[in-house]
């Protein structure tokens, strides 16, 4: 092949140089100048906004918080796992111990719970790691039964049909309500912010590296195993403060409820509808989900199996999801998380 | 001494069953690397089905139970050409979703149709009848059925894959699929004999489940991790290997059962885990590969 | 002139976004033993995918007894007439020598070819017919994956770097039996990282360099400077 000769770039001429690495696009530039006015306001909103309206945006930001972890873990670490919500449950539990019996207020019980929460997946990750792929699913699930059964034996905790949390019992309700909100306001700016900085980040380009091919990146120098933990230590974290901030507005617990598949089974469904492997996807996702309970849940099991078929649906026509659709037609990227090589200097007006 | 002689007997009897779960489970991942987390929910389909045919008919159950085996070959079959096929591949995410959708599905379907509550099926007396081994010893005679019809699939299962082409395909399929459409075979054809040979046991087991106790449609996650506790520790590449791991999980929630009314579960679900940690590829595995 | 058993013109293949073979005019007729050599990543094997269906190709692109057959499945293509004897063998571990036999079987094709004339082609074979496909030594895996791809009855066979990973006196055996294998007017192409050998065996041949083809000679009438100039692009 003879060699391709072309006289130099402008640019290269004027010493600029030859390219660039650029990650932000105009549309992501835009979009978090919203949405931090968008948090400034929902702040306020203790001030003036119906309380049912706080309990529901708490209610939904666990749900959202569970479902990124769990997209952090599958569709960035390929690891689909079915037993997230065993690190829900033992985060809601700790939480309640920790208030109810050390007497530690439990709005701060809240991150101590999800550190234990963390902490308690790396010995369970020498067990779930055995398996591979489907086997790997159920066998996290098997897990979660193991603890949902373990602490339904626990008569401390009210055994198997729960207990509820006392230590909040001073607080005024108003105040309760607020606090427990901005805390759930935190949790979801600091999910995103976490689960972002993340993948920007050098191990979060490792991550993608794995997920594209193990043999490949490890080739590469990139210890694949120890990534595996990090994101299934960080994943559980994450699940595990959804887990305590739930409770916390919540007010009781049971087995039944902190360890309940149907957590994951909600989450898969925010990410598979709104974009696997994607930041924005979950966003969507949970709004989306959301939406569907609020008009369609009284319908009982006809929505469950409405949304099991939409699942499917989407899954088998519409593989990376209602984000991913748009981000491969369009190029819509609100998180960009991919770094572009852009030919010569930045262009005057990008996009 | 004669009690836990019971006990341990009781817990074959049982695991028994269990096989009769997990075979349909081995075969679809044997052949074609497929986790089905809506088999569980499929086995109480299987049941209410039997439930329906029985008292919708008026016939005898043994009679609805077989009438139902051609019948959900058929539905294995189709299921696995259209839907689950494309799902097949190196990613086991799609075929997650759409079988955990599938399972959604089922069990609200069911609940819809027949509503929360527990049924079963009118074994005719058989769940009741017994058979005296020793002075100290009796077993029930559908407990003792069960075991003798898993044996006899298991048996049955081996002797297919050994020694007819249908299996040879099978293995050649599972080891290198390309080479094996190379020789002519039909993946999609081959994986849909699975699946739908899978799904008579699954119909089996559904029918003898709802003679041996109660069913309701949420049964469906437990009986799927039965299943999938039993394939583990059997270890993965036979049937054989399967059995035998039902047969343990059977005995260990017995002793467990034994305890603790609340603990039988548990204690099959620790006895999994510890092998998962001392012997990750079963007690009894075969896989080449 | 009669119609080439096998004809493929502009053929272009690609695995996902990188194109492999830029427009590849290939013919072989009945009876012909056909050689193709390259370097690694020339595009050889790729070839030999394109042509069993295992990447796809348009239609028109691949003739096979006159029909176009570019884009089927490759149990269809099996089942007219082609059979592949894999780059590394491909043997099934979890079937025995016999049974891996067996499978080529599958096409149900009729023709002289049956499992005891294979045995008596390798009669080692015979003896170790029981133990597992991957059990045997390199040169055995490849009379079975041979064998395997005879069962089928085929009118064309491809074997694909047959040498490979074997010593040179496992490759002499196995060329010394492709005459009698084609003795009865089987076509064969073989691709052949041992020019030497391809160029012993065959009739023509032809070298691919990066996708293209950069030679196609008589075999016996072609010189080494020929083949390097082909071989590298030079």
């Amino acid at each position: 092949m003879s060699a391709v000769t072309s006289p130099l770039p402008a640019s290269q001429a004027q010493g600029l140089p030859l390219w660039q690495v650029e990650r932000q696009t105009r549309a992501s530039r835009l979009a978090g100048l919203i949405a931090i006015a968008l948090v400034v306001l929902a702040a306020s909103m203790p001030f003036w906004a119906d309380a049912a309206w706080m309990r529901e945006f708490v209610e939904i930001g666990c749900y959202f918080i569970f479902a990124a972890m769990w997209n952090l873990l599958a569709g960035y670490g390929g690891m689909v796992s079915i037993g997230q919500q065993a690190f829900f449950g033992v985060g809601g539990y700790v939480m309640l111990a920790l208030g109810n019996f050390v007497g530690v207020n439990p709005f701060v019980a809240v991150p101590l719970a999800a550190v234990a929460a963390g902490l308690l997946a790396w010995p369970l990750s020498r067990l779930a790691f055995r398996l591979q792929g489907g086997y790997f699913a159920i066998g996290t699930w098997v897990i979660a039964e193991v603890l949902r059964l373990t602490v339904a034996n626990i008569s401390a905790v009210g055994g198997g049909s729960g207990t509820s949390l006392t230590a909040l019992a001073g607080i005024a309700r108003s105040t309760r309500e607020a606090v427990t909100f901005w805390m759930a306001l935190a949790a979801v700016v600091a999910a995103i912010a976490l689960v972002y900085g993340f993948l920007r980040s050098r191990q979060g380009l490792a991550l993608m590296a794995i997920r594209d091919s193990e043999v490949a990146s490890e080739s590469q120098g990139i210890d694949v195993k120890r990534t595996k933990l990090w994101v299934y230590i960080v994943a559980a974290f994450g699940a595990g403060l959804a887990g305590a901030l739930y409770f916390v507005g919540n007010l009781r617990i049971s087995p039944d409820a902190a360890f309940s598949v149907n957590w994951t089974a909600f989450a898969i469904f925010m990410v598979v509808i709104g974009g696997i492997g994607t930041i924005e996807g979950p966003i969507l996702g949970a709004l989306i989900f959301w939406a569907l309970n609020r008009w369609f849940s009284d319908y009982g099991t006809w929505y469950l199996i409405g949304l099991g078929t939409l699942a499917i649906f989407v899954t088998v026509f519409f593989k990376q999801g209602l984000w991913g659709y748009a981000q491969q037609r369009w190029g819509w990227s609100l998180f960009p998380t991919r770094r572009r090589l852009v030919l010569g200097a930045p262009p005057a007006s990008p996009d | 001494m004669w009690s836990w002689i019971d006990t341990l007997v009781q817990g074959l009897l049982l695991g028994g069953l269990y096989g009769l779960f997990a075979l349909g489970q081995a075969l679809i991942f044997g052949v074609m690397r497929l986790t089905n987390t809506a088999h569980g929910d499929f086995i109480v389909l299987g049941a209410f089905m039997a439930f329906l045919v029985a008292t919708g008919l008026g016939i005898n159950p043994f009679v609805a139970g077989a009438l139902l085996l051609p019948l959900a070959f058929g539905f294995g079959y189709a299921l696995q050409r259209f839907p689950l096929n494309g799902t097949l591949g190196k990613d086991p995410l799609p075929s997650l979703v759409v079988t955990f959708g599938l399972a959604i599905v089922i069990q609200n379907a069911l609940q819809q149709g027949f509503t929360a509550d527990p049924r079963s099926i009118d074994s005719m007396g058989l769940n009741i009848q017994g058979v005296a081994l020793t002075e100290q010893l009796s077993i029930g005679v559908l407990p003792l059925l069960i075991f003798v019809l898993a044996l006899a699939c298991t048996a049955g299962l081996q002797w297919m894959s050994q020694r007819t082409a249908l299996g040879r395909a099978f293995r050649a399929v599972s080891d290198d699929r390309e080479v094996a459409q190379l020789m002519g075979l039909r993946a999609s054809h081959v994986y849909a004999m699975a699946t739908g040979m899978a799904f008579v046991l699954i119909a089996l087991a559904g029918t003898l489940q709802g003679m041996r106790t109660t069913v309701s449609p949420s049964d469906g996650p437990a009986l799927l991790l039965f299943a999938f506790e039993a394939v583990i520790i059997g270890g993965m590449g036979s049937f054989w290997g399967t059995f035998a791991g039902a047969l343990i999980l059977g005995v260990t929630q017995s002793i467990g059962f034994r305890f603790n009314p609340g603990w039988g579960i548990w204690f099959g679900h620790l006895v999994f885990l510890a092998v998962l940690v001392w012997r990750p590829q079963g007690l009894f595995p075969k896989t080449k590969g | 002139m009669s119609t080439p058993l096998l004809q493929t013109h502009g053929l272009k293949s690609w695995y996902g976004d990188f194109q492999a073979l830029y427009g590849i005019d290939f013919e072989v007729r009945e009876g012909e033993m056909v050689a193709i050599i390259g370097a690694n990543g020339a595009g050889k094997s790729t070839f030999l995918k394109t042509l069993t269906g295992l990447l796809k190709a348009p239609a028109e692109s691949v003739r096979f007894e006159g029909r176009a057959i570019g884009g089927l499945p490759p149990g269809e293509i099996a089942r007219a007439g082609i059979a592949m004897v894999p780059e590394g063998r491909r043997l099934f571990p979890s079937l025995t020598v016999e049974e891996n036999l067996l499978m080529g079987a599958n096409t149900r094709r009729h023709g002289p070819w049956s499992l005891e004339r294979v045995f008596s082609l390798f009669p080692i074979l015979k003896e170790r017919r029981h133990h597992g496909g991957t059990e045997l030594s390199g040169g055995q895996q490849q009379m079975v994956a041979i064998g395997r791809a005879l069962m089928s009855n085929p009118r064309l066979l491809l074997c694909d770097e047959l040498s490979l990973g074997l010593a040179p006196i496992v490759i002499r055996e196995i060329y010394a039996a492709l005459p009698r294998i084609c003795a009865e007017g089987l076509t064969a192409v073989i691709v052949e990282q041992d020019v030497g050998m391809a160029q012993q065996a065959s009739q023509r041949l032809y070298c691919f360099q990066e996708g293209r083809v950069s030679l196609s000679a008589a075999s016996d009438a072609v010189t080494r400077d020929q083949i390097s100039q082909a071989y590298f692009g030079l």
